[in-house]
C-alpha cells in the first residue's frame, strides 16, 4: 500500500513519513502529494503569528483544548498543528521547542502535532510548510493550525498560506505608530492581545484601537464608501493564554471568520492567491531546473565572467538565456 | 531539491526536575546541523512515543537523573517497537550506575552516557548508528 493511501486509512505512522517526505521533497514524497490533492480542499487553515515570546505556542495549545473540548451539543474538530521554529544560519540545525507548551494535548488521537525547522526560508514559515498542511489537509483534519517562527514585522508569508491569519500581540511592545506601520498587523484577521494580566494591557489596546479604526475608515477616504464584499474588522481580544483565560472567545472568532469568508466569496479569493502564488514559486524552480539542464556549467560561467567584467548587463544576460542563445 | 536532516527527540521521562544536561546535549545536536526536538520536563513514556511518531525522528534521546531508568527506558523501547518505529534509535544520558549500562544496551539503547561525556562522542555515536540516513521510509 502506497503511504497516501495509509495516510487516507488514517495510519499516523504514515502520515509522520509522509510528512518527512513531503518535507525533503524527495520524488516519493511530490508523487504521493500529487496523489492527494484531490483529497485537499477541507481543512479551515489558521495562521498564528507574533514577536517571539508573545505566547503563539501557550495559545495555539488552549485553542486546539477548546476545539477538542467544546459545548456538549457541539462535535470536537481533528486538529493538526504545524510549528515552525528558526533554522540555525550557521550550521542548519534547529531547536524546535514549540511542543513544550503542549503537554495538555498528549493522548488525544484526534490531534498530531509537527515541528518544521523553517530551512532558510524568510517569511517566517519553510518553504515546504504549504505542502505539510496539504497533506495534513488531506489526512483529514478539520483545522490546521501553523504556528510561524516568532515574527517581526515582514514576516507576513502566513498571510498567502492560511484562510484565517490571527496575529499575537502583548502589552509593552510599542506606541501607537508601531501599531500603523506596515507589516504584521495588517495581515490579521484576528487580534489578539496576549498576556492581558501584565501592565500596559489599556495603553497597547488603546493603541490597537486607533490602528483598527484608521483602517476602518481607509473605504470612506479613498471613496469607496459600498466595498463589493462585507467587510471584516478584525476583532481585538484579550487573552492570559497559560491560564486558558479569553481563548473560548477567540474560538468563537474563528467561527465566525470561517463563515465571513464563506458568505463573501473571501474563501476562494484567498484559495487563488494560495494557488496563485505556490504556481509561481513552482515555475521559478522549474526554470532555474531547465536553465541549468540546457545551458552547461561552462557556457553559464562564461556568461557571468561577461556580466562581471561589465560587457553585458543581468538584463541582457537574461534576454540571451531566455532566447535559449548561448554565445 | 530536498535536503535531508537527522531528527532527535530530546526528552525527560519522569519526575527530577532540572534539565541542564538535556539543553546542553539539545544546543550541541543544533550546532552540529541536527534538527532538535525539544519536548521539555516530566515526559511520560507514553508522551515521549507519542512525540517520536509524529515528529518522525530518527533517534531519541532520554536524560533521566532520578535513579528510574529501569522502569522507564525498557517502558519507551516497547511503545517505540509496537507503534513501528523499532529503527529508531533510543541513547540515555544521566546518572546511570555502571552494573545498569550492560543491561540497557542490552535492551536495545544505542548508548548510555555519564557526566562527564564529551558532546562531540554524542554525534560522533548519532552519525555512526543513523548511518547514511537510509532507515526504510515506507509504513
Amino acid at each position: 500500500m502506497s503511504l497516501a493511501e495509509s495516510v487516507l486509512q488514517g495510519n499516523r505512522l504514515a502520515l509522520a513519513r509522509l510528512l518527512s517526505q513531503v518535507e525533503n521533497e524527495t520524488e516519493e514524497g511530490l508523487a504521493e502529494l500529487n496523489r492527494l490533492f484531490p483529497y485537499t480542499g477541507k481543512a479551515h487553515l489558521v495562521g498564528i503569528t507574533g514577536a517571539p515570546g508573545s505566547g503563539k505556542s501557550s495559545l495555539v495549545t488552549q485553542l486546539v483544548y477548546a476545539l477538542r473540548h467544546p459545548a456538549p451539543e457541539q462535535k470536537p474538530v481533528r486538529v493538526a498543528v504545524v510549528a515552525v521554529d528558526p533554522s540555525s544560519p550557521f550550521s542548519g540545525g534547529a531547536i524546535l521547542g514549540d511542543r513544550i507548551r503542549m503537554r495538555e494535548l498528549a493522548g488525544d488521537q484526534g490531534v498530531f502535532i509537527r515541528s518544521m525547522a523553517s530551512r532558510g526560508a524568510l517569511g517566517g514559515v519553510a518553504a515546504s510548510t504549504a505542502n505539510l498542511v496539504s497533506v495534513l489537509d488531506a489526512a483529514g483534519f478539520e483545522i490546521v493550525l501553523i504556528e510561524t517562527v516568532g515574527a517581526g514585522q515582514t514576516e507576513v508569508e502566513i498571510a498567502r498560506l492560511a484562510h484565517t491569519v490571527i496575529v499575537v500581540e502583548v502589552p509593552g511592545l510599542g506606541d501607537d505608530v508601531q501599531a500603523i506601520k506596515a507589516g504584521l498587523l495588517e495581515i490579521a484577521d484576528i487580534i489578539v492581545l496576549n498576556k492581558a494580566d501584565q501592565p500596559g494591557v489599556e495603553n497597547a489596546e488603546r493603541a490597537l484601537r486607533t490602528m483598527l479604526e484608521l483602517a476602518s475608515a481607509r473605504g470612506t477616504l479613498s471613496g469607496n464608501a459600498q466595498p463589493a464584499s462585507p467587510q471584516w474588522t478584525p476583532p481585538l481580544l484579550r487573552t492570559v493564554a497559560t491560564e486558558g483565560r479569553g481563548v473560548q472567545a477567540v474560538v468563537e472568532a474563528l467561527y465566525n471568520h470561517r463563515n465571513f469568508l464563506c458568505q463573501s466569496g473571501e474563501w476562494e479569493r484567498r484559495e487563488r492567491l494560495r494557488f496563485q502564488t505556490q504556481l509561481e514559486n513552482l515555475f521559478q524552480a522549474a526554470l532555474i531546473k531547465r536553465l541549468h539542464e540546457t545551458v552547461s556549467a561552462t557556457e553559464y560561467g562564461h556568461i557571468l565572467d561577461r556580466i562581471v567584467s561589465r560587457q553585458i548587463s543581468p538584463w541582457k544576460a537574461l534576454e540571451i538565456l531566455l532566447d535559449g542563445v548561448v554565445q | 531539491m530536498g535536503q535531508r536532516k537527522i531528527r532527535v527527540l530530546i526528552a525527560k521521562p519522569g519526575l527530577d526536575g532540572h534539565d541542564r544536561g538535556a539543553k546542553v546535549v539539545a544546543r550541541a545536536l543544533r550546532d552540529a546541523g541536527m534538527e532538535v526536538i525539544y519536548t521539555g520536563l516530566r515526559q511520560t513514556p507514553e508522551m515521549i512515543a507519542e512525540a517520536a511518531l509524529q515528529e518522525d525522528v530518527d533517534v531519541v534521546g532520554l536524560s533521566i537523573l532520578s535513579g528510574a531508568h529501569m522502569a522507564l527506558v525498557p517502558r519507551v523501547l516497547e511503545l517505540l517497537r509496537a507503534q513501528g518505529q523499532e529503527n529508531v534509535k533510543v541513547f540515555v544520558g544521566g546518572i546511570i550506575p555502571d552494573e545498569d549500562v550492560p543491561r540497557l544496551l542490552e535492551m536495545g539503547v544505542a548508548g548510555v552516557y555519564g557526566p562527564g561525556t564529551l558532546t562531540e562522542q554524542i554525534i560522533r555515536d548519532i552519525y555512526a548508528a543513523v548511518g547514511e540516513l537510509d532507515r526504510p521510509l515506507r509504513s
